[in-house]
């Protein structure tokens, strides 16, 4: 969080007599928070009634599920928690997706939503719906607040239990009568009781040792790398625990980042979608050490080949993630910067040969076949690939810009062609796979770091799902790049019709309206790039045009992501690209 | 196969649901749920007994301590407790059929707690195998079984555990043969008799 500033209103407002929906804005403002979300409507009225007493930004949405969005990618961008508000009933609902989107990806958000009058509960009444029931399963916590008195406990607890532990969202549902009615405020008296830790969060000692053992003993160890390297801030330690015994590092999707994607012992992304030396090098692998990550299916494959020769040490912050899917040696439950900070010490420097170890030979030896089909590699041809937009656009920010992308082909592509070297560079719906993500996380991310270059990558598909908050990017004056990856398809759906469903390309093509047009109509100017060299001119442009930008890219049609696992199948069954495109287009 | 855990939860409007709601998310089954005050003030104590693969009782454990209204959580299945379940069973019985009824009540120490002139209800408290026992031989019998409530599995660890289970969990558990939960409700009125004994109070029905 940061550093909270004892300002007048702050003063103020320190053990006053205030309205609920007063203290709502104090509690928010004693808190850190300086922008919030939000959409209003007839249940939390009183609230954006008093906004006017607060030194706190409001930034309008054009729909509650972009707001739940642009809290996701405010925290993910900034490590503070994201704020969301929006009325009760329709306005609650919509809050579903992006609840749901937090929840699978561990962000901190807190949700505020208004509710009918306490005696109307359970009424149907008009725009009454029970959010709080809705909610259970999609957030860490939830509360119904009736009275004025427990709003402030109730949204200080609810900022602990977001950012503590395996962070998550948490909704906070406010009676209209609760937002009326006059109580005590005294923000420091509202704190909430210590956060009781998990039991079972507990580094045992002889765990330690027999960690420390199985690392130095390996001959062929992995290092997987997840959000939780993000979550915890422990990107150097985990950088020393490579460097100093040179253990190569896989990264999660989420994770990418987390690691430098440059640095020499870095592998890239795992999984589904991963390239095939980091697959490979994970089944061949004798040790495994996973950090603040949940063995997803899309990173396995099938469980009953993964990693098959490996020993698994799992260092995590949530006990019900161990030997969930993956049944682990040695499980470190604690928080990972901690538990790295604890191993560290006893794992004496190994002296880096020349040119490594013999493992890192054979993981070069794997990468150097495998790369020939890298896309990249490829001469012009005069058709336009995804690969190629995004390669550039790395190019030419430097590595340095947040890129945030929706779900799809252009996700995948992004993760293997923008070489993430920073944590947080990279803002994605991992766990939930959201479309319509995007534009409105990217929306957060830069009211979160006004000085980071923000980009959105996103299909033609996902773009269309939330592109209203192009409105909100206009009337909040936010210079936001936005790269539309058209590919005329939902693409990865057609991916898998082509690959799986015997080429049935079902309801996967799909028209897109102008999208400069589009932009226009929003004041925000645009380009169209259809062949390579327009490529870097165009994204030149869209940086130093000093306000958004948005660039639509038609690129080849019916182009896929390799390598790709098929679902359930094990990792090293990769589909490859398919030749035919090499030999047509090149001769490497 | 059966786990039994004991949740010690604040008692709070909604609680019940979320960890309710935690199994139904796991795809467990519940097979049998208790809740009532416990030792502490704002403390509720749920038993619950869940039928789930051999591996999950870690999971279900680490899970319910996510959620934020649970305090502390045993995990029963391992360790040598008392178990009991309350059954009411109301059974037809005419003044004439009566005494057959209450032979059987006696030989399970069943307490016949109200009478009729058309029935008579009997409770009875112990093992659940010795619920089911009573409910066997009356549906084999001539009296017919009008209704049963049954309260479901009670739990508590024996030897000297306050409610902070965990930190007693901590400590190794000293070396003795503990007879299995599973074990336990093999018998009707077996290995546990003298427990059974003490837990008897005095017949008087109501
Ligand atoms: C809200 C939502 N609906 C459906 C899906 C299923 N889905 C995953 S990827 C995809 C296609 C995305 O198409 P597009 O946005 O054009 O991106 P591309 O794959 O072409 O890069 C779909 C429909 C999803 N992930 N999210």
């Amino acid at each position: 969080m940061m550093p909270i500033e004892a300002t007048n209103q702050r003063q103020a407002t320190h053990a006053a007599r205030l309205t609920g929906a007063e203290i709502v804005w104090a509690t928010l403002e004693g808190e850190g928070v300086r922008e919030v979300f939000g959409y209003p409507g007839g249940a939390i009225l009183p609230i954006y009634d008093a906004l006017r007493k607060f030194p706190i930004r409001h930034i309008l949405v054009r729909h509650e599920q972009g707001g739940t969005h642009m809290a996701d990618g405010y925290a993910r961008a900034s490590g503070r928690v994201g704020v969301m508000m929006a009325t009760s009933g329709p306005g609650a609902t919509n809050l579903v997706t992006g609840l749901a989107t937090a929840m699978l990806d561990s962000i901190p958000i807190v949700c505020i939503t208004g509710q009918v009058s306490s005696k109307f509960l359970g009424t149907d009444a008009f725009q009454e719906v029970d959010i709080t029931g809705i909610t259970l399963p999609i957030t860490k916590h939830n509360y119904l607040v009736t009275r004025a008195e427990e709003i402030a406990p109730a949204i200080r607890e609810a900022f602990l239990i977001a950012r503590s532990g395996r962070p998550g969202p948490v909704l906070v549902d406010i009676t209209k009568d609760a937002q009326q009615a006059i109580a005590d405020f005294d923000f420091d008296a509202a704190i909430p009781g210590e956060q009781r830790k998990h039991p079972m969060l507990r580094v045992e000692e002889e765990a330690v040792t027999n960690a420390v053992e199985m690392i130095l003993a390996a001959k062929r160890p992995v290092i997987l790398s997840g959000h939780g390297v993000l979550e915890a801030r422990a990107s150097d330690q985990l950088r020393t625990l490579a460097e100093r015994l040179q253990i190569p590092v896989a990264t999660t999707l989420l994770g990418l980042g987390g690691f430098p994607a440059s640095h020499e012992l870095s592998l890239g992304m795992m999984g589904m979608h991963g390239e095939s030396w980091v697959n490979e090098s994970i089944q061949q692998a004798d040790l495994l050490i996973a950090c603040g990550m949940r063995f997803d299916d899309r990173v396995t494959g099938s469980l009953a080949t993964y990693a098959p020769k490996a020993k698994k040490i799992h260092i995590e912050i949530d006990p019900a993630e161990i030997n969930k899917n993956v049944a682990v040696d040695v499980a470190l439950i604690g928080d990972l910067r901690e538990v790295l900070e604890q191993l560290l010490p006893r794992l004496a420097p190994r002296s880096a040969k020349k040119d490594g170890s013999a493992w890192l030979r054979s993981i070069r030896a794997l990468k150097g076949t495998a790369s020939v089909r890298d896309i990249q590699n490829l001469p012009d041809n005069g058709h336009l690939y995804a690969a190629h937009v995004i390669n550039d656009i790395w190019h030419a920010t430097g590595g340095k810009a947040i890129i945030v992308t929706d779900v799809g082909q252009h996700q995948m592509w992004e993760a293997q062609y923008y070489k993430h070297d920073e944590p947080r560079s990279l803002i994605t719906s991992g766990g939930l796979g959201t479309m319509g993500f995007a534009l409105p996380a990217a929306i957060g991310a830069k009211v979160a770091c006004p000085e980071k270059e923000v980009w959105v990558i996103a299909g033609d598909g996902g773009f269309q799902m939330t592109s209203p908050e192009l409105a909100t990017i206009a009337q909040e004056g936010l210079d936001i790049n936005i790269a539309i990856i058209n590919n005329g398809f939902l693409g990865m759906v057609r991916q898998w019709q082509q690959l799986i469903y015997d080429g049935n390309y079902a309801c996967s093509p799909i028209l897109s309206p102008d999208f400069v047009k589009l932009a226009g109509a929003f004041g925000i100017d645009g380009a169209t790039v259809t062949n390579r060299p327009e490529v870097l001119p165009t994204i030149a442009r869209a940086r130093t045009s000093g306000r958004a930008f948005l660039i639509e890219f038609q690129v080849e049609k019916e182009d896929g992501v390799y390598p790709m696992i098929a679902p359930g199948a094990a990792l090293h069954e990769m589909i490859r690209r398919p030749d035919p495109l090499i030999e047509t287009t090149s001769d490497v | 196969m059966l786990h039994t855990f004991v949740a010690l939860v604040e008692d709070k409007p909604g609680v019940l649901t979320r960890v309710a709601s935690l199994f139904r998310r796991l795809n467990i089954n519940i097979t049998s749920l208790t809740v009532g005050h416990s030792e502490r003030p704002d403390v509720s104590r749920m038993t619950i007994v869940a039928d789930a693969p051999a591996g999950a009782a870690h999971r279900v454990r680490a899970s319910l301590y996510k959620l934020d209204n649970v305090l502390e959580v045993d995990d029963i299945g391992q360790f040598s407790c008392v178990v009991r379940e309350l059954a009411l069973i109301k059974v037809a019985a005419t003044t004439k059929t009566r005494s057959n009824v209450f032979e059987l009540a006696e030989v399970f120490r069943a307490r016949i707690v109200d009478l009729a002139p058309e029935s008579l209800m009997l409770e009875i408290t112990g093992v659940s195998s010795k619920v089911e026992g009573l409910i066997q031989v009356l549906t084999e019998g001539e009296n017919k079984i009008l209704e049963i409530s049954r309260t479901g599995r009670m739990v508590m660890r024996r030897g000297q555990h306050t409610s902070r289970v965990l930190d007693a969990m901590r400590i190794p558990e000293p070396e003795q043969v503990i007879p299995l939960l599973e074990e336990t409700h093999g018998e009707i009125s077996g290995g546990d008799v003298d427990l059974e004994l003490i837990a008897e109070e005095p017949n008087n029905p109501t």
